[in-house]
Formats: structure tokens, C-alpha cells, sequence
């Protein structure tokens, strides 16, 4: 159940593959694999986005993202899940963030991805700071909704 | 008695300061301890409280050595 903060800029698609490779006697377990990747835009709000700062409290966001993790694991049966979230300088493309949930099944898969994204977004302490093209700075003042 | 405040993203920027130690009587109250950290700045709307990491009320009890840290929302993900 790895919770990761991260600097640097990372591929999802490896983190999952390595975590798979880890997953031993659970691997075959998980009939199913949920995972959200968010990456930044490049236009917020009708304006061309050039850049992102990520702040976060650290002590925390940890905290919060390994409470989240627990919650999910407690709401449904599922086998494992990880949270990957970059902070520090971000470019548009890059990947913001990672949430997975293994299962034996699609539904509780599905439903505790959709449980860790919403809630790291309600509750984990980080923060928005884009640059756009004309030179502007400004924070993000909320989050997009995530209802269908 | 000291608690350390500390300030994130726009309302760091807004106020001038990130992290402080303030001397108060403590038990003391979110108001009087805000009060304190920023020279008697009006209260922001929507703000977030959290204290030693945890997400509180404005109408909860700081002790001494907290950690009170003042936040707009979040925006992560």
C-alpha cells in the first residue's frame, strides 16, 4: 500500500509495473486493476498554462494519503493500492498523479480508484500555482468536480 | 507556552510569512492565536485549520507546543 510524494517527473505506466511485479502471492488474486492518472493541462479557465508549481504541506499529505489508502482498503474488498503525487515545478503533459486499486473484481476496483482520487483531492493539502503564457501567476482556487 | 503556525500557498503569499513561533497562554482558542500570528488580520473566508496535521473547527483548543498550520483549499490531483 505505498504512498509516494515524488520531485521528479515520473512514467505511471512503470510504477504500476513495477508494483505488479511485487504484488507475489497476491498477483493471482487481482482479476482486476483500476487506475487514474492525472496530467497537467496546458489551459486552465480559458487561459494558456505554461507552467505549475506544486506546493504541499509534508507532514501532512503523507499522513492523509496513507489514511486514504487505509479507508479504501477498509471500504472494499480490494487487494492492494498506491498513490504516486509529484510536487515542485510541473510541465504541461507531465503526470500529476497516480492512484491505483487491485481487486478481485472490476467493481470494488473501480470504486475504490474512483474513492482514492476523489478524496486526495477533498482532503490531501496540496496546491495549484500556474503560470500562464502572458507571464501571469496565479493559485488554483479549486478543484474541477469530478461528478459524472 | 509556544505554538508554531504556519501559513500555505496564497495565504502565505498574502501575509508575508510561511512559519512562526508565537508565544501565548495556552490553553487558547483558533481566533486569539490568528490574531496573534498576523497582527490582527481579518479572518479569510474558507479557510482551512488543521492542528499537529489534523483537520479541526475554528472553534477548536490549542495547546502548547501544537502545531497550527492555516490553509486555502486544496488542489491537488
Amino acid at each position: 500500500m505505498p504512498v509516494k510524494i515524488v520531485t521528479e517527473a515520473f512514467n505511471p505506466w512503470e510504477i504500476l509495473q513495477s508494483h505488479e511485479q511485487n504484488l507475489q502471492e497476491k498477483a493471482g488474486k487481482c482479476g482486476a486493476l483500476s487506475n487514474f492518472i492525472g496530467r497537467m493541462r496546458d489551459y486552465n479557465e480559458g487561459d494558456d498554462v505554461t507552467q505549475m508549481y506544486l506546493e504541499h504541506y509534508p507532514a501532512m499529505t503523507t499522513a492523509h494519503l496513507n489514511t486514504i489508502c487505509e479507508e479504501a482498503m477498509q471500504k472494499w474488498d480490494i487487494l492492494d493500492c498506491l498513490i504516486v503525487h509529484r510536487v515542485g515545478e510541473i510541465n504541461p503533459t507531465d503526470t500529476i498523479v497516480l492512484v491505483a486499486a487491485w481487486a478481485g473484481h472490476r467493481g470494488s476496483a473501480f470504486s475504490a480508484c474512483r474513492y482514492l482520487i476523489e478524496e486526495l483531492k477533498h482532503r490531501a493539502p496540496f496546491w495549484k500555482r500556474e503560470t500562464l503564457l502572458n507571464g501571469d501567476v496565479r493559485w488554483v482556487e479549486k478543484n474541477t468536480s469530478g461528478d459524472l | 507556552m509556544s505554538v508554531t503556525v504556519k501559513f500555505f500557498a496564497s495565504l502565505r503569499e498574502v501575509l508575508g510569512k510561511g512559519e512562526l513561533s508565537i508565544t501565548i497562554e495556552t490553553p487558547t482558542d483558533i481566533a486569539t492565536l490568528w490574531e496573534a500570528a498576523t497582527e490582527g488580520k481579518p479572518f479569510p473566508e474558507h479557510i482551512l485549520i488543521a492542528i499537529n496535521q489534523h483537520y479541526v473547527e475554528i472553534n477548536s483548543v490549542v495547546n502548547n507546543d501544537d502545531e497550527v498550520a492555516f490553509f486555502p483549499p486544496v488542489t491537488g490531483g
